[in-house]
């Protein structure tokens, strides 16, 4: 075998048993602390006025009098064999709401990490570039208002100004009422599902429904990159390799943009990963002023109502989503960077 | 080479985000909503089951009471008085203990499948034999998994009888059957879906948690969990058929966004606005309001099993220690007025009497006479939700006024009620919402105490706050029983001048439900129960 893929091969097992052992640690914690929330899950599915024996069976079908280790085992044999239970709020299998939810949660980060990677990395550049000039201070304060304001607040005020007052873009929700039966949600991606069926109409008003909490989120994530970039870009522009390629005569475009920004690349490669995956987890606040029916809103909901099955269904994905985009990050270090290569 | 290269990709990047931003720019629709359909903007995330059997939260009330028939309901404009449903006549022999009910002939389910007698007592034995949250509405009568099937029969396609234990008051079991756990289901629709398990099946239960098998005006076409619940006109309603064609409720958790979607012309109807939204809107033109008293009170339960709370002079104390008017005119104003009975106005026999205002000298001197010349420190249980978190702030400031110190102990909804069920409270501000529209739903939680053990088959809210009253019990129950409409009601205002008197709860306020429209929306009107605010009345121009 080429041992190169031997070693491919190797570092695919050792991180598939990291995500195992992480989601499995992950879930014994999330079970344990909800069952000492001191909250009756019984009292979620029956309601405040069911009577003390309806009560008491909804206890026994969830299995909540048994010991909890034999709870969390019970769980975790059913949870491998493809069964997460039922969530008590929606009636619906986990998996099923998890696949209603997260579409909503993926559309609306990935069009936000896109926005604030794709405007936070050149603005940092340019802001240490120019460091100490009016770009510089243009960018830290973007930075600082981004950082400081609650994305709650912003998101109330971006509604009154671009949905209610101006009427650029459309309001909260996914997509008009008009068009909520106009075409088959395969994906739950609202805009693949609309360009895929050719409902171009519809595929406008959802990417108007879009624009607004996804550039809030794209604004929040571009704060943090545009602020790292600056840093990491400063560190290798004070670098001797800068000073040598300058003395060579390379082209400050080059040098900024081929030399010092690959290399800043390196770590900032993380930083954007984490943010991505910060997104994924799902904004509760953007999703509840926004109206977007997302994956925080949904474990949260569950939280407060004790549904562990969905609370535990929901940390799988989130913690998964996590261990993905860390390898992945950890992938893109072997491209960018020649020396994390095996060499052996 | 130009003085500044680096310039040239940014330059390139803002036309590309020009771009982005020209391609996602749509001019706002004007009257988004379609001509035909009906949207409303409202929380409904308390949905679990859309199965009339099973279903208890006040959402689902409200789809229910378009989808479903009864027996009969009340009237909306007058809720003391019966109108029939599938029912065209009933009623009550010599003897108290058997009903009659003659149904409507050619009523037809949505499904199209006829609907007879043997549906509607399949649809009542259905909900006593599943014994979800609900059933008890029906199982007080006397009915119980052994004799369901005896007591309530269809004698032929349009007949049907329900023999009860007692010589109960009718006015006591019609206005039950009015309730949603006695709507009429699809006998046959809803056991071709029946799931068996262990030989043993669940009457269709697991299927109707999420789809429907009914008759009203409107169908349930569809539910998603806290994002969108689709209903759509049913052709084969017997009675005046559904104006829009369809009605669209959208999850809208804030009010603030369900405001700004209402004054867009996004939605026909905001369901939750909180008092500085509606307000804002009260200038607005295109906006109009209407509300009405529910059967849902507030109150502050004062726990006995705390020694201090325990002592009669304490608990009269805390009823003059709160500052009513003040409450009245800002915190609850638009979704509240003052009520200190445990019935709400409109309710059979509902006392209106206000004895109690603020008067901290009379406060002082009770406390005193109870030993507490100098008051005590206390805590209450509070969810951290408006009005009752701004009202338990109120109090705590004119308790203070009497030496009480209140200690704040906030929660979510669901770990506080945990917290009182369990009797571990000192005080808990809570509501009670009517189950029924009869006096005596709040009756049987407010004065009836069977048993105040700690492990009480029934544990209603004179048992949550440990108010032992065997005497009370007793002439609950006679009012449950007594006949007469008119002798009735003063069983009720009896019951209610003692509860004020010396009861440990300390009563606030009665909700108003306000519901915002837009102007070209006619004929809503919101009910005084979850299930008879009925939307396929209202109309758009």
């Amino acid at each position: 075998m080429n041992p190169s893929l031997q070693r491919g091969a190797a570092a695919a097992a050792r991180g598939l048993v990291a995500i195992v052992l992480t989601v499995l640690g992950l879930l014994a914690v999330t079970f344990f602390i909800g069952r000492v929330i001191p909250v009756d899950p019984a009292l979620a599915i029956a309601g405040d006025r069911a009577p003390e024996h309806v009560l008491q069976r909804v206890r026994e079908e969830l299995g909540l009098n048994l010991p909890l280790p034999q709870q969390f085992l019970r769980y975790v044999g059913k949870a491998l064999h493809g069964d997460f239970g039922n969530s008590v709020l929606t009636t619906h299998p986990v998996l099923d709401d998890i696949a209603a939810t997260f579409p909503a949660t993926l559309e609306l980060a990935t069009c936000g990490i896109l926005l604030g990677a794709g405007l936070g990395v050149p603005l940092g550049v340019w802001a240490a570039v120019r460091r100490g000039g009016v770009a510089d201070h243009t960018v830290r304060v973007m930075g600082l208002v981004g950082y400081s304001v609650p994305i709650f607040w912003l998101g109330l005020m971006a509604l009154v100004l671009f949905y209610a007052k101006l009427g650029w873009v459309a309001g909260p929700g996914r997509i008009d009422v008009a068009f909520e039966y106009s075409f088959e949600r395969t994906t739950g991606l609202m805009l693949l599902d609309a360009a895929r069926a050719g409902e171009w109409e519809a595929f406008r008003n959802a990417l108007s429904h879009l624009a607004l909490p996804a550039g809030l989120l794209g604004y929040f994530s571009l704060a943090y990159i545009s602020r790292m970039t600056r840093s990491f870009m400063l560190n290798e522009l004070a670098a001797e390799y800068i000073v040598a390629a300058r003395a060579k005569g390379l082209s400050e475009t080059r040098i900024i943009w081929r030399h010092a920004l690959r290399n800043a690349m390196v770590p900032l490669v993380t930083v954007i990963a984490l943010s991505y995956a910060g997104l994924l987890e799902g904004s509760v606040l953007t999703e509840t002023v926004f109206s977007w029916p997302g994956l925080g809103l949904y474990i949260t909901n569950s939280l407060q109502n004790a549904d562990m099955n969905a609370v535990l269904g929901g940390t799988i994905v989130v913690g998964t989503v996590f261990i993905a985009l860390n390898l992945l990050s950890d992938g893109l270090y072997r491209l960018l960077d020649p020396r994390t290569r095996d060499t052996r | 080479m130009s003085p500044h290269p680096h310039r040239l990709p940014l330059r390139r990047l803002a036309r590309f985000a020009l771009a982005v931003a020209a391609c996602t720019w749509v001019p706002a629709l004007l009257a988004a909503t379609p001509k035909d359909t009906l949207v409303l903007a409202m929380a409904f995330d308390d949905i679990i089951s859309l199965d009339p059997a099973e279903s208890f939260e006040i959402s689902t009330g409200e789809l229910l009471g378009n989808a479903y028939d009864r027996l009969l309901r009340f009237d909306v404009d007058k809720p003391s008085k019966l109108v029939p449903d599938v029912a065209a006549s009933w009623a009550v022999s010599a003897d108290g203990k058997t009903y009659t009910f003659t149904l409507k002939s050619g009523l037809k389910f949505a499904s199209g499948n006829p609907l007879t007698a043997d549906d509607v007592a399949w649809s009542l034995q259905r909900a006593v034999l599943l014994d979800k949250t609900p059933a008890f509405i029906l199982t007080q009568f006397g009915f119980s998994k052994d004799n369901v099937k005896d007591r309530i029969k269809a004698l032929n396609a349009t007949t049907l009888t329900f023999e009860t234990d007692k010589a109960y008051a009718p006015t006591l079991v019609y206005n039950c059957l009015t309730a949603n756990v006695a709507s009429v289901v699809d006998k046959k629709l809803v056991l071709s879906k029946e799931a068996v398990k262990d030989g043993a099946g669940d009457l269709g239960w697991a299927w109707l948690k999420t789809n429907y098998a009914g008759s009203g005006a409107m169908k349930i076409r569809e539910w998603r969990a806290n994002e969108i619940v689709a209903l759509e006109r049913n052709d084969n309603f017997s009675g005046t058929k559904s104006r829009p064609a369809r009605v669209i409720y959208r999850h809208v958790k804030e009010s603030t966004t369900q405001r700004l979607l209402l004054e867009k012309g996004d939605i026909d109807i905001a369901r939750n606005l909180t008092p500085q939204d509606l307000d804002a809107l009260a200038t607005n033109k295109d906006i109009k309001t209407v509300a009405t008293p529910k059967g849902t009170v507030y109150y502050f339960g004062l726990n006995q099993k705390n020694p201090i709370l325990a002592k009669p002079e304490v608990r009269e104390a805390f009823k003059w220690l709160v500052d009513y008017d003040a409450i009245g005119k800002t915190l609850i104003k638009n979704i509240g007025v003052i009520n200190q009975n445990f019935l709400p106005q409109g309710l059979l026999g509902a006392a209106s009497d206000k004895p109690y205002k603020l008067d901290v000298a009379k406060a002082k001197a009770l406390l005193a006479k109870a030993g507490y010349p100098k008051g005590f420190k206390v805590t209450v249980d509070m969810r951290t939700t408006q009005p009752v978190q701004g009202i338990t702030e109120a109090v705590q400031q004119t308790l203070k006024q009497a030496g009480i110190e209140l200690e704040i102990l906030p929660g979510d909804g669901k770990q506080t009620l945990t917290r009182y069920r369990a009797r571990s409270h000192d005080i808990y501000i809570g509501q009670w919402g009517a189950d029924y529209w009869d006096p005596h739903t709040n009756a049987d939680t407010f004065v009836r105490n069977p048993d105040n053990g700690d492990d009480a088959k029934s544990k209603p809210l004179a048992w949550r706050n440990a108010w032992a009253i065997p005497e009370l019990t007793k002439q609950a129950d006679a009012a449950a029983l007594e006949r007469d409409g008119a002798q009735r009601a003063k069983l009720y205002l009896a019951l209610q001048a003692e509860f004020r008197k010396s009861s440990p709860f300390v009563m606030l306020f009665q909700q108003t439900e306000v519901a915002a429209y837009r102007a070209n929306v006619d004929g809503l009107k919101i009910g005084p129960t979850a299930d008879s605010t009925y939307v396929y009345l209202v109309g758009k121009k």
